[in-house]
């Protein structure tokens, strides 16, 4: 498995092999607060690279959730849609969203691995 | 920005704020709006409403016959400390503000909304007699503790409380200063108000804290009270919106349904008599699709019938929850609607309120 890489909009993204796995940030699970529904996208859909992919609601609002790269959805994660505080417990590991069967590796290489990021949200605080 | 007394004593609890009616105000402190509503609900909370405007008017038959033309009350039936929910009107009907007025020795304590108190004291003045007096209590805080155990804990701080009947207050007295207290609230739980001076707040506070009760932010405050049923102004509540449509008629009283003789009585006069053409309902949304603010509303057929007003995940209910305006002749209960939701529709339900079940001491 490669290192996980971070976009601007909060998602997370690990390769392995042809497919990478996608979900939200640490980060993002903080500031959305409690999440009480999730939205999947369907598998066999392919979408573009930061097209919108999945919704999250907390008690507060609605957010989209973007994919990082161009491909196509090849699975969901089912528990986090019947319950969704899934996400808020393990929002970078079982909190998972879904995995894309990955178009062109090259579009990994603009995002950030974990140091940038780290320092991306310290000097975006919102 | 203003800042209530307690700024500092939240921002110590780590709570997150947000710009409400003009103050910087706790949405949430660290457990987060699900855990405090739980707690709410299964213990006791209590919440800084401070923002809220604290009035006083001086009351003689003069004050209550001008307080009459605004406020739809029979202030004759209002007993000495008790509370009773009600709304300042405008010429159309429409509602200015909704309110609890308390009767207190010489007077009344208004409570109204932080982001309609200026305007409402203004329309106030305007139809109150110069020998009647008013002032905003910019003096004292307002606490709600909220919950099956804020009799206990409030019993512990502050004697002779439990006595307390539902929307009835009195004195009482609190490190050697009078502060008034009633028992009621915006939750759907039992629990207290507390007028308490600025000074003393803080110490409250942390006896409240002390004693097992929790900080509660504005975010689970809004999830209690849609649970509950409950109008928030700005949103069921608007001044194009009349106490018929809003399914409240109860807080006019019976007497003024019959005479009349407030401001926007034709207009209510004619809803009362020949019923409204849209009225607020619950609405309880299939799945765990959430219907915010704003969701356009359909019939089973397909007809555009009405909007959401509030709508969100209701935690103690443990599905979404919300409520809306639709056009009457589709309000009876169980009567099937579909949400417009991310541009599909969603199947849902007219739903009796409250979706949480009260508890309140009567």
């Amino acid at each position: 498995m490669s290192e996980k890489k971070f976009s601007k909009k909060h998602e997370w993204i690990m390769l392995d092999g042809e497919t990478a796995t996608v979900g939200i940030s640490k980060h993002a699970t903080e500031m959305l607060g409690d999440i009480v529904f999730v939205e999947l996208p369907e598998k066999g859909k392919g979408l573009e690279k930061e097209e919108k992919a999945a919704v999250v609601e907390s008690t507060k609002a609605a957010s989209d959730v973007y994919t990082p790269v161009s491909g196509e959805i090849i699975e969901t994660n089912q528990p986090i849609v019947d319950d969704p505080s899934n996400v808020n417990k393990d929002p970078e590991n079982n909190g998972w969203f879904f995995k894309i069967k990955i178009k062109n590796k090259s579009e990994l290489d603009t995002l950030m691995n974990q140091a940038d990021y780290e320092k991306f949200v310290k000097d975006n605080p919102n | 920005m203003e800042k209530t007394a307690l700024y500092n004593f939240h921002k110590n609890l780590g709570a997150k704020f947000v710009r409400f009616a003009g103050y910087e105000m706790p949405i949430q402190y660290k457990e987060g709006i699900v855990k405090e509503h739980i707690i709410t609900r299964e213990s006791a909370g209590f919440f800084d409403v401070s923002h809220m405007g604290q009035l006083f008017v001086s009351g003689n038959d003069s004050s209550e016959k001008s307080l009459e033309k605004i406020i739809p009350l029979d202030f004759k039936e209002i007993k000495m400390n008790q509370s009773k929910y009600s709304f300042l009107i405008n010429d159309k009907g429409g509602v200015i503000d909704d309110l609890i007025i308390t009767r207190v020795e010489g007077g009344f304590n208004i409570i109204l909304n932080a982001a309609c108190k200026d305007n409402d004291i203004k329309e106030i003045a305007k139809c109150l007699k110069s020998e009647s007096k008013y002032e905003l209590r910019k003096d004292l805080s307002l606490i709600a503790l909220q919950g099956p155990k804020s009799e206990t804990i409030l019993e512990s701080i502050v004697k002779g409380v439990k006595l307390l009947k539902f929307m009835n207050g009195s004195y009482f007295e609190f490190q050697g200063k009078k502060i008034y207290i009633t028992r009621s609230g915006y939750t759907g739980e039992d629990g207290f108000e507390i007028s308490v001076p600025n000074v003393n707040v803080v110490n409250l506070t942390k006896l409240l804290s002390d004693k097992g009760a929790k900080p509660i932010g504005l975010g689970a405050r809004d999830t209690l009270r849609l649970e509950a049923g409950l109008c928030l102004y700005g949103h069921e509540l608007n001044e194009d919106i009349n106490p018929v449509q809003a399914n409240l008629k109860w807080a006019i009283s019976k007497r003024r349904r019959k005479e009349g003789g407030f401001k926007g009585w034709e207009k209510i006069k004619n809803d009362l008599q020949n019923g409204v053409s849209k009225i607020r309902v619950g609405i309880k949304p299939s799945g765990r699709i959430i219907a915010r603010e704003g969701t356009k509303i359909f019939s089973s057929s397909g007809d555009e019938i009405g909007i959401v007003t509030s709508g969100t995940f209701g935690p103690s209910v443990n599905a979404p929850v919300a409520m809306g305006y639709i056009q009457s002749k589709f309000s009876e209960i169980n009567n099937k609607i579909l949400l417009e939701v991310r541009g599909k529709r969603h199947d849902a339900v007219v739903t009796k309120l409250p979706f949480y079940k009260k508890s309140y001491v009567k």
